[in-house]
């Protein structure tokens, strides 16, 4: 009956949370609850590690735990509860930058007491590498979102310079392994390094790809983790480091697949050899004139439409728009039109991010279509509505091999009657390139705040 | 030769543990429908502040006299529990949203 009580057994029930969580967090039924019993599972962990611990603890140490605690609780949720949806990725990128930071900081305290043992130290050290590159990397990727640092940043060969690098800090990590070395100075002349790495890794990646490399940092915190874990033989912190760890990377490739690039591909960038052409490539890319529309003849336009197909990109959520398009939503359909959402899978900054967006605002859940599904209707669609996307329906990435975003999956809106895209200005999208849709016959642009546009819309359409 | 064979077998446990538990991270994200990819990454990455208990051990166990290692340890259970508690609310949020279905 004492083993139900024990440390152990705790340990066992919560990494079983964590595995039930993440499997119930995949089915749109069950997600919240799934999230809800891992934060339970992990709250028991955390509880029976302070109040079961055997052995003697100063009284202090237990006030000192006690009040960090409680200041990451209030932080956490005050900033959780507080942050706009649409500054979600960046959140879920601090945060995680937190965690990488926490397991280097342990690995630093413990390294003194591990002097000699060198599968020990191999693994302290791993997770100070891993930790440090994942707090630096995810403090730069969450400015990159939230536009701190606007440009890539590349130094010259910076692949050659970064490989070479992680590589001098693993052989480094190596030497003073076996050296059996207790030089503090070592340990954090590798910590150092570490974040540098993390720093320089991150840099060069262009904004575009940002969720990708959340999702890889977010697996190396769960590495890291996981080898604290090993360090205690501690099976909680190993189960979940280790689970995060691999369906983190799974979560990685999907994304990557979404987007039809690779890994390395996004990692040692494709992106930036091909930009380096971009002053060629521009002078033939830019060809004939735009047409410009307004909004009265957009109104007019959609009122007498049978099906119109709603596009929302990240311009949207920018312009707090998405209240807007669902009240034009409910209008056009009073209206006995049909209105659909197509979602690109990485439309605004993360995959599903639109859908959470949306579905803020109570957009029914029917109503948001996935790219597959949708593309085959664009053909039989009266009226395509591009508010604030760009990249995901570039018609270069299906007939510019030359292209940086050649053989991404778009959404085929050039197949629809007419399309009108809105945009605050000709300025091009995130991958930074031009878009031919707009140059297209079919094709009239609506300049303008999206928020502004879409309500001068629902006016116009009322009045009719 | 020898050092590696002692080394597995003595920690067979946890190697069984970790390939495992490779399987189960796989097995799980396998067929997630895109809508879903946010929240999950989120929840995930709530569930890696498990690196949270290593900073409480590290200060449970930390010498009374040690004002480096507690106040980097301090510093730890700082950022975990950010991890942990800002992680699972802002994942919560996220979910609230796709409730809210008629």
């Amino acid at each position: 009956m004492d083993y139900i009580f024990s440390l152990e057994f705790i340990y066992l029930v919560a990494s079983i949370t964590y595995i039930l969580g993440l499997k119930m967090l995949g089915l749109p039924e069950t997600a919240r609850r799934g999230n809800l019993i891992a934060a339970a599972g992990m709250t028991l962990a955390i509880l029976g590690t302070i109040f079961l611990y055997q052995g003697e603890v100063a009284t202090h140490i237990y006030i000192l735990i006690g009040i960090a605690i409680l200041i990451g609780t209030i932080i956490g949720w005050v900033v959780a509860i507080k942050v706009a949806m649409t500054k979600m990725p960046e959140l879920v990128s601090l945060f995680n930058g937190m965690g990488g930071a926490s397991a280097a900081l342990i690995g630093l305290i413990e390294f003194q007491h591990y002097t000699g043992e060198t599968l020990s130290t191999a693994t302290i050290l791993a997770g100070i590498i891993i930790g440090s590159v994942s707090f630096s990397g995810s403090m730069i990727a969450w400015g990159k979102l939230n536009g701190t640092i606007k440009k890539p940043f590349r130094l010259p060969k910076y692949n050659v310079v970064n490989n070479v690098i992680i590589l001098v800090l693993v052989l480094f990590a190596a030497y003073i392994t076996w050296s059996s070395s207790s030089s503090q100075l070592f340990l954090y002349i590798l910590f150092f390094g570490a974040l540098a790495y993390g720093i320089l890794f991150v840099l060069p990646i262009g904004g575009a790809d940002m969720p990708v490399v959340i999702s890889l940092l977010n697996s190396f915190t769960g590495l890291a983790a996981a080898l604290g874990g090993f360090l205690y033989g501690n099976m909680v912190m190993l189960t979940g480091g280790i689970l995060v760890g691999s369906a983190g990377t799974i979560l990685t490739f999907a994304m990557c697949e979404a987007m039809n690039r690779s890994l390395v591909n996004v990692i040692f960038g494709e992106f930036g050899n091909v930009s380096e052409n971009e002053n060629e490539s521009d002078s033939h890319s830019v060809k004939g004139d735009i047409k410009k529309t307004t909004v009265s003849d957009v109104a007019i336009l959609m009122n007498y439409s049978q099906r119109i197909i709603f596009v929302p990109g990240y311009g949207l959520a920018v312009a707090q728009a998405q209240h807007a398009i669902h009240e034009l939503e409910l209008l056009l359909e009073s209206k006995g039109i049909e209105v659909k959402y197509a979602i690109h899978p990485v439309a605004g900054r993360m995959p599903g991010h639109m859908n959470v967006l949306l579905a803020e605002t109570n957009v029914d859940y029917d109503k948001l279509a996935e790219m597959d599904d949708v593309n085959p209707e664009f053909q039989s669609t009266d009226v395509v509505f591009v508010v604030g996307a760009n990249d995901v329906v570039n018609p270069a990435a299906h007939n510019d091999t030359a292209s940086p975003i050649y053989g991404m999956p778009i959404l085929d809106v050039e197949n629809a009657k007419q399309i009108i895209v809105n945009k605050r200005s000709m300025k091009p999208g995130y991958a930074g390139i031009e878009n031919e849709l707009f140059y297209n016959q079919k094709t009239s642009m609506l300049f303008g705040d999206a928020k502004a546009i879409i309500q001068a819309l629902i006016t116009e359409l009322k009045g009719m | 030769m020898t050092e590696i064979a002692n080394f597995i077998s003595q920690n067979l446990q946890l190697i069984y543990v970790v390939i495992l538990m490779v399987f189960v991270g796989v097995e799980i994200i396998g067929h997630v429908p895109t809508v879903l990819h946010t929240p999950l990454m989120s929840g995930a990455n709530a569930i890696h502040g498990v690196i949270i208990i290593g900073a409480i051990l590290v200060m449970l166990g930390a010498d009374s006299n040690n004002i480096l290692a507690q106040s980097l340890g301090f510093v730890a259970v700082l950022l975990g529990t950010l991890n942990v508690v800002g992680g699972f609310v802002v994942t919560d949020r996220m979910l609230e949203m796709f409730k809210k279905k008629k």
